[in-house]
């Protein structure tokens, strides 16, 4: 079987005209990636320092009571610490104390700023240094922000990646190790995506986060790096402040997707394309093959984007370019241009791009639009399916295994189930 | 600073959506940062609500600090009445929101609605989800309520007080509750919060009494309505067969009615099934009790009185019902456990080796990991705490219900008879797989024993050989109970007697 194997295009109209708003957002905040970097790293704790709305909200968007003991907590601040009744740092250390007291697993603590957090101003990153040094060479203590009026979603992974680089170690003698993959990807999907580096004579590559504290990879300046996600501004940033440096790729999405992400790494080591169609074809067309029944189900079904984690723009390419769909608006709760440059390129000329919310006006829009499948959160779903719009929660391609060849039929399945629900019911 | 890993409460002002959100015609502008939206799901996923919550939230970002975030809110109540419309609304912080201390009902009250807006104050860094909900509640009731129209009241009309939305079953309830009070000829003037519109609460004056369904959401209203109205209200809570009767016998004497007719119309299959000689193995299970106040006090009445269980442990996370909860225990010759830490429960339950847990959904969690029998009496909430079919808690029907879902959990009473006769039985023992599975099924995993060996010695071998002979399913306790014991008693080396002297002791 030989199927066409394309070249990304370059170019395309990366003038799309952008429909900026703002006003209700029905999107999480950055405390919400706990939920999977927790699961990611293994032996990290994420200490939220907040309010019982942060308890709460992650217990509810983890949809659980988490099975044994989560390795996530919230300090929370009470009126005693609020009328300086107590003394906010002590306080925060007796409770760390406990914390690391009740679990010695624990290598790597993150101290999670919020809402409250930010606006009482509690520096947690000196706290973080000064539990660091007590709590040293034991338990490392890093600090990020998670706050809703800071972050939105993902952007909380972006935060937590960006305070882990510069602790990466750098190694020594002068060594550069040559590539980094930033972006917390199932274990499944990176233990292929090694694989393929490894196919293509890469064997060296260190993926940010790493499974435990004690493997985050080394960094040196002149590293490469490539984005698996696209809402690692911050990280990006971080990275290159390291001296490391972006290779410009689509994201690993589907076949062409992850081809062009890894045609990127090939073309920056000047790897020949006989070496990059030896380690991907068979991917590729494993791919496409698992994806064909869903594009015969989704080709010329209109699709509407609710913002959520920021993939919206690399998924909408994905259910054009490679399921046939057509994506009405595209909504995202912040564009990364620089990072999105391939995607934006590749979608539809006149598909609509949004950024930011107003939800009312959002909803409105797609009303009028009457798209056959909507991608939105939890608490629009139900709401619209009732309405009778057929919907697709968002999250879940957020916790699902959904990057790399082996993972574009399940992806686009996510997409189909619901409309092949539809057809199937009778009541 | 408190270290929470989980929490049966949220925030108060999710108290406050329960209620706007039962309600129609009643929306709520609440000065929120981003984020704080996910409040949402909770009544459109685990609920399964096929509308939003009737919330707008003013999602401000750090950049709108430095800025007018007031603006934003008037801005925002503003958008959310020319768009929705509503009757009535209700405004108020969720906790960021407080810090910055913008005063919403101040600025909403600028805005000169054509509606009543009614500021809530429920401070986030103190109290939490029922007070939320009891208070705005009683807001909503205080700055509606219009005096009775009439000179007549109809002294056989009531109002129930007390359903939400995201309620423990309230939905059933609430249809086993109106079903008996109107077979006793009662009216039921209102029903609120559940469905009721702004107009509905101005109408509550004309009834006269109230039925408080839940006192965690509707006392503070009933005090006020009882006192500025006149209206008594109940202070029974119907779960449970005699609680049931309790609550016709006050109700009927509210009402002027004579009880014994809707005392013998209704009834509940609950008495005799307690009765018959099956249920002989209830007696005396061991049960440890835990939710909010109401339904962990109700249900420690039915496990003693109803069903004959030996109530070990009770407590309740509704620090506001503290005082009823510890007065209920006492009664019981126990000590009530007040904590909202899971963990404190947790090692509770452990300590006490119930037979039976009856708690919430995070109770089911802590007995299925120690290993015990759970049924779910009360909120938080979880997806299947809304059954799709009819499955009240309260009256005859709801201890029918009760019957059901706690004693399934149990081994029944025939099948614990049978594993007695049988247990030396080549078939029936716990190395043989259930023989429906067919022969090649393996042994379900035995959950590893908890247990904690005396320090020196352990179990002669004579002494293990016995313990092979209790029954698996009992085997786990007996070797708990035993060694427990025996570490108390400084006893080295377990033996045959002190299997049996460790079995008379827990048997007294």
């Amino acid at each position: 079987m030989n199927l066409p194997f394309r070249a990304p295009s370059s170019g395309g109209c990366n003038d799309i005209p952008i429909l900026r708003e703002r006003g209700q957002r029905e999107v999480f905040c950055g405390l919400t990636g706990i939920v999977w970097l927790h699961r990611k790293i293994q032996d990290a704790f994420f200490l939220v320092v907040g309010s019982r709305t942060c308890a709460h909200l992650i217990q509810s968007a983890a949809g659980v009571m988490i099975f044994a003991e989560p390795r996530f907590a919230t300090a929370i601040i009470d009126e005693r610490d609020l009328a300086g009744l107590s003394e906010i740092d002590a306080e925060l250390d007796r409770v760390v104390n406990r914390l690391l007291e009740r679990r010695p697993d624990i290598k790597m603590l993150f101290l999670v700023g919020s809402c409250p957090s930010e606006v009482i101003k509690l520096d947690l990153k000196r706290a973080a240094a000064r539990l660091s040094q007590t709590h040293s060479p034991k338990v490392r203590v890093l600090n990020y922000s998670g706050s809703g009026i800071e972050t939105t979603f993902t952007q909380g992974e972006d935060a937590c990646l960006a305070a882990l680089v510069p602790f990466s170690p750098l190694p020594a003698n002068g060594y550069v190790p040559p590539l980094l993959v930033a972006g917390a990807l199932s274990d499944v999907a990176e233990d292929q995506f090694r694989r393929i580096f490894a196919d293509m004579g890469l064997s060296d590559v260190g993926f940010l986060p790493a499974r435990t504290a004690g493997t985050m990879p080394a960094i040196a300046p002149g590293t490469r790096y490539l984005l698996a996600q696209p809402f690692l501004n911050d990280t990006a940033r971080a990275l290159d402040e390291r001296g490391a440096i972006h290779i410009p790729a689509p994201f690993p999405l589907g076949a062409e997707g992850t081809t062009g992400w890894f045609r990127a790494a090939t073309d920056a080591f000047g790897i020949s394309e006989s070496k990059l169609r030896a380690a991907t074809e068979a991917g590729h067309i494993r791919a496409r093959l698992a994806m064909e029944p869903q594009r015969e189900m989704l080709a010329g079904k209109r699709i509407f984007f609710f913002p959520d984690s920021q993939l919206e723009i690399p998924l909408a390419r994905f259910v054009s370019q490679e399921l046939g769909m057509e994506p009405v608006e595209v909504g995202t709760p912040y564009l990364q241009r620089a990072h999105l440059a391939q995607e934006i390129g590749q979608l539809p000329a006149g598909t609509m791009v949004s950024e930011g919310q107003d939800v009312e006006k959002q909803l409105d829009r797609c009303r009028a639009a009457k798209p056959d499948l909507v991608v939105c959160g939890l608490g629009l779903a139900n709401p619209l399916e009732a309405e009778g719009f057929t919907t697709k929660w968002s999250i879940e391609l957020v916790f699902t295994p959904i990057h790399g060849y082996e993972q574009a039929g399940d992806l686009a399945r996510l997409f189909s189930r619901p409309l092949d629900r539809r057809t199937r019911l009778g009541v | 600073m408190q270290l929470t890993l989980w929490t049966y409460e949220g925030p108060p002002h999710i108290g406050a959506m329960r209620i706007a959100t039962a309600m129609d015609g009643l929306h709520y502008v609440l000065h929120a940062p981003q984020g704080d939206t996910y409040a949402d799901l909770l009544f459109t996923m685990i609920e399964r609500r096929n509308a939003r919550p009737p919330v707008t939230y003013t999602t401000f970002q750090a950049r709108d600090l430095g800025g007018d975030t007031a603006e934003l809110f008037k801005t925002a109540a503003a958008d959310a009445y020319a768009r929705f419309k509503p009757k009535a609304m209700i405004v108020g912080a969720s906790c960021t929101a407080e810090l910055i201390q913008d005063d919403p009902g101040g600025l909403a009250k600028a805005l000169a609605l054509p509606i009543p807006v009614i500021p809530l104050e429920l401070p986030s860094y103190q109290k939490k989800e029922n007070w939320g909900a009891a208070e705005t509640f009683y807001q909503i009731v205080r700055g509606l309520a219009q005096p009775r129209r009439g000179a007549e009241v109809n002294p056989r009309s009531c109002n129930i007080l007390g359903p939400t939305a995201l309620g423990f079953r309230h939905r059933d309830d609430l249809a086993e509750i109106v079903k008996l009070l109107e077979g006793m000829g009662i009216a039921v003037n209102v029903v609120a919060p559940l469905d009721a519109t702004p107009d509905d609460i101005r109408r509550i004056p004309d009834a006269a009494f109230n039925v408080v369904l839940y006192p965690e959401t509707a006392e503070t209203a009933g005090r006020w309505l009882e006192r500025n109205f006149k209206q008594p209200m109940t202070s029974v809570v119907p779960i449970g067969v005699s609680a049931t009767r309790d609550f016709i016998a006050q109700v009927a004497k509210l009402a002027g009615l004579d009880a014994d007719a809707a005392l013998k119309a209704g009834g509940s299959r609950l008495p005799w099934y307690s009765r018959s000689v099956d249920s002989t193995y209830l007696t005396g299970k061991r049960v440890f009790i835990f939710g909010d106040a109401t339904h962990a006090m109700a249900a420690a009445r039915i496990a003693r009185e109803e069903l004959g269980f030996e109530v070990v442990g009770l407590g309740t996370y509704s620090r506001e019902f503290a005082r009823p909860v510890r007065e209920a225990a006492q009664k019981l010759g126990l000590e009530a456990l007040i904590t909202d830490d899971y963990l404190e429960v947790e090692a509770k339950v452990a300590e006490l080796q119930p037979e039976l847990v009856l708690g919430t959904q995070m109770e089911r969690h802590i007995a299925k990991k120690l290993g015990f029998p759970c049924a779910v009496i009360s909120a938080p909430v979880h997806v299947q705490d809304f059954p799709a079919r009819y499955s009240p808690q309260m009256g005859f029907e709801g201890a029918n219900v009760i019957f059901d879902s706690w004693v399934h959990p149990l081994m029944m009473g025939l099948e614990e008879h049978l594993l007695h006769m049988f247990r030396n039985d080549f078939e029936f023992n716990d190395k043989a797989a259930a023989s429906h599975l067919g022969h090649g099924a393996a042994k379900p995993a035995a959950a590893p024993a908890n247990s904690t060996p005396p320090a020196q010695g352990g179990w002669a071998p004579e002494a293990e050989k016995e313990l092979q002979k209790v029954p698996f399913f009992v085997r786990g306790k007996a070797r708990r109970n035993t060694e427990r014991f025996a570490t108390e008693r400084g006893i080295n080396l377990i033996t045959i007697e002190t299997l049996y002297d460790a079995k008379a002791h827990y048997s007294r």
